[in-house]
């Protein structure tokens, strides 16, 4: 499987056995392997199918009218944190369908997570740095009761995340009401002002190189010298870096293989000694703490909390995951394809803003996509084991 | 046939019981190292619930179980795998989608250092997976291929080359023929004899005598939960095997039913041409 192995070991011959003898080669002979090219190879990748899409969708929308402002630095720049703020969920996402289980739940905890920080901070007067952390430990808990149950009761991810998700989402409004009043928390950061911790969220990187750039007239600036776009956006470091670490995991250490194993054959998997619920238990966790990442993004940038965000993200996050070559049913999928997944996701809804087309559209286009998709994954899951699929 | 003095793996009056039912009842079994010992029976005779037992996967309602003359109590397959005692479950314990290494070193990854993220040595673990396949006699070209691209017996060979690498010394194969054409099925067999000649203590489980015959050195047979003897080779013929299984007067019972059927079906009109 090109997908997590690096490379294969040169071939060095027939090996000899401890007699040294060369062994015979007992099935699948020599000249009954067909040789693969490079094209075949690359195209048996899991993230092969997205990458392919993210293609087609950057040529297509150039081809409309809006591209020269959807592809310039301002537009790129919005949709590119579009993909991020999705990216984030999209990746826990994944891991965990890998894994064989889904949280519905992501969704919902984005806009509990937000409302916990904007009540701490605000109504029990903890410093920002403090109510976010009691959102990453709510998430934690949430996680962890979320795969507890899943692991425990053996109930499908599908039916106990459901319930999560009218759970958070309902604590998040009646508990926002009962404290406030209203059903949204605004002017979280005018109390408490952090700019450190907040800088972390939703602040900018290389901010010298952009102004240097506005300075030597590169990029576009406002009169008074200050560039449209000072930096890049810290929702899009987040995004790649927590890809990039996931990614890590995922096809280089032992856990990366318990989850391939854990998602694609869990008797197996526990009888070799895998440890399949922690691994399950530890991603429902990551998923819960992922969305709240994005809650944080999300009320840094916006400074207030509001406890219908989040509304419907979970399948988004799942799409993604999707369109990025992640099987449904576990045990195959790259966080790379889940890049593009979340790349082609952010394009297209700002793509169809620019071109003018109307945006009621987006949700067909998205439904078609979906399941090309799947049509695409199925084939190149049968392309990997080799069967089907023609030449 | 070279019998050491102590058994590999011993049960000295193993019962089960789910519920009222009794699957197994005060199995007494010996299995010597260099050994092939087969355990034979027909569906519904107890394998599968002793092979449970074995493996680890149940534990038994009543008996003990000694692993090298000591008595031990496992919790689950891979603390009978630790003790050495390795099994090869007839669906095989293989993930169809990763590929042959990542199989092969499952739970036991050999890692670059031992820091708790640290990458997995996926070179060492690629050559010393097809070192290990080669030692049994299957040269594999890329072992990076899903396993789900390999045929039934490669499958097999796989497992069993995982369960010889990780140092078992006691190798219990579930029916590892039973889904398998002739060709791969006397594959499959020729490895059952080199890891006798290894000197590990081999438990083959079948149905099929014509499979476990020459290959076995002894024969343990259970009929309806009960162990109805155990035989070295020399004592016992194919012919007698086979009686034994099927519980003996029950098979002539049933050729008598089947000679009275065709005798039936010979008379009708429409069955002449």
């Amino acid at each position: 499987m090109a997908a997590v192995e690096d490379k294969a070991i040169p071939s060095e011959g027939p090996v000899k056995d401890r007699f040294g003898m060369t062994s015979k080669r007992a099935v699948g002979a020599d000249e009954r392997l067909a040789s693969t090219g490079r094209l075949t190879q690359w195209l048996r990748r899991p993230e092969a199918g997205a990458a392919g899409g993210l293609i087609a969708t950057i040529i297509i929308f150039a081809l409309l009218p809006g591209a020269s402002n959807l592809y310039s630095l301002q537009g790129s720049m919005t949709f590119l944190t579009l993909a991020a703020e999705l990216g984030i969920i999209a990746t826990a996402a994944a891991l965990l369908i890998i894994a064989g289980e889904f949280d519905l739940s992501v969704g919902s905890m984005v806009g509990f997570a937000g409302v916990v920080i904007g009540l701490t901070v605000k109504y029990w007067g903890l410093p920002l740095w403090g109510g976010i952390a009691c959102a990453f430990a709510v998430a934690i808990l949430t996680g962890y009761v979320n795969g507890l149950i899943v692991v425990k009761t053996r109930l499908p991810s599908f039916i106990v995340t459901l319930a999560s998700l009218y759970i958070l989402r309902g604590l998040s409004i009646g508990i926002t009401r009962a404290v406030t009043g209203r059903t949204q928390i605004p002017y979280i950061l005018d109390g408490a002002p952090d700019p450190a911790t907040a800088g972390l969220f939703n602040g900018h990187l290389l901010t010298g190189f952009f102004h240097w750039m506005g300075t030597q007239g590169w990029i576009a600036t406002r009169t008074d010298g200050i560039p449209f776009v000072v930096g890049i956006p810290m929702s899009i470091v987040w995004w790649l870096g927590l890809t990039v670490l996931a990614g890590y995991v995922l096809t280089q250490t032992k856990y990366g293989n318990w989850i391939f194993a854990t998602g694609g054959d869990l008797n197996a998997a526990r009888n070799v000694g895998v440890p399949v619920d922690r691994v399950k238990i530890a991603l429902f966790i990551y998923t819960a703490c992922a969305a709240t990442l994005l809650a944080t993004i999300q009320v840094m940038e916006a400074g207030s909390a509001d406890t219908t965000r989040g509304l419907l993200k979970e399948f988004e996050a799942i799409i993604a995951a999707v369109i990025g070559g992640v099987l449904l049913t576990g045990g195959y999928g790259t966080v790379y394809g889940v890049l593009f997944g979340a790349l082609i996701f952010g394009l297209v809804q700002m793509g169809i803003f620019y071109t003018g087309i109307d945006t009621d559209w987006f949700k067909v286009f998205l439904g078609i996509v979906i399941l090309m998709a799947v049509l695409v994954n199925n084939y190149i899951r049968l392309k990997a084991l080799g069967r089907g699929g023609g030449k | 046939m070279t019998q050491a003095i102590q058994p590999a793996m011993e049960l000295r009056g193993v019962s089960v019981n789910f519920g009222s039912v009794r699957a197994l009842q005060d199995i007494d079994i010996k299995v010597y190292p260099g050994e092939v010992h087969c355990l034979l029976g027909d569906n519904g005779a107890g394998k599968s619930t002793l092979i449970k037992v074995l493996s680890g996967v149940h534990r038994p309602s009543k008996g003990e179980i000694f692993v090298d003359g000591k008595q031990v109590a496992f919790r689950s397959p891979r603390d009978a795998q630790d003790l050495g005692v390795a099994t090869v479950f007839q669906d095989l314990g293989m993930i169809s989608l990763m590929s042959i290494t990542r199989n092969f070193f499952l739970g036991r990854e050999p890692t670059k250092s031992s820091l708790p993220f640290s990458r997995i040595d996926k070179e060492r673990a690629n050559t010393i997976a097809r070192q290990a396949m080669a030692d049994i006699g299957i040269d594999v070209r890329d072992p990076t291929q899903a396993v789900g691209t390999l045929s039934g017996g490669e499958r097999q060979s796989v497992a069993i080359a995982r369960a010889v690498h990780f140092g078992a010394k006691v190798l219990i194969l579930d029916e590892p023929t039973s889904a398998l054409g002739v060709h791969q099925a006397a594959m499959v067999l020729k490895f059952i004899i080199e890891a006798r000649m290894r000197g590990l203590a081999v438990i083959f489980i079948s149905h099929n005598i014509h499979h476990a015959y020459p290959v076995g050195d002894t024969f343990t047979l259970l009929n309806r939960g009960r162990n109805r003897g155990t035989y070295a080779k020399s004592e016992i013929s194919r012919d007698e095997v086979i009686s034994i299984m099927s519980g003996g007067e029950d098979l002539k019972a049933v050729e008598a039913e089947i000679a009275g059927l065709l005798a039936q079906i010979g008379n009708r009109p429409s069955a002449a041409p």
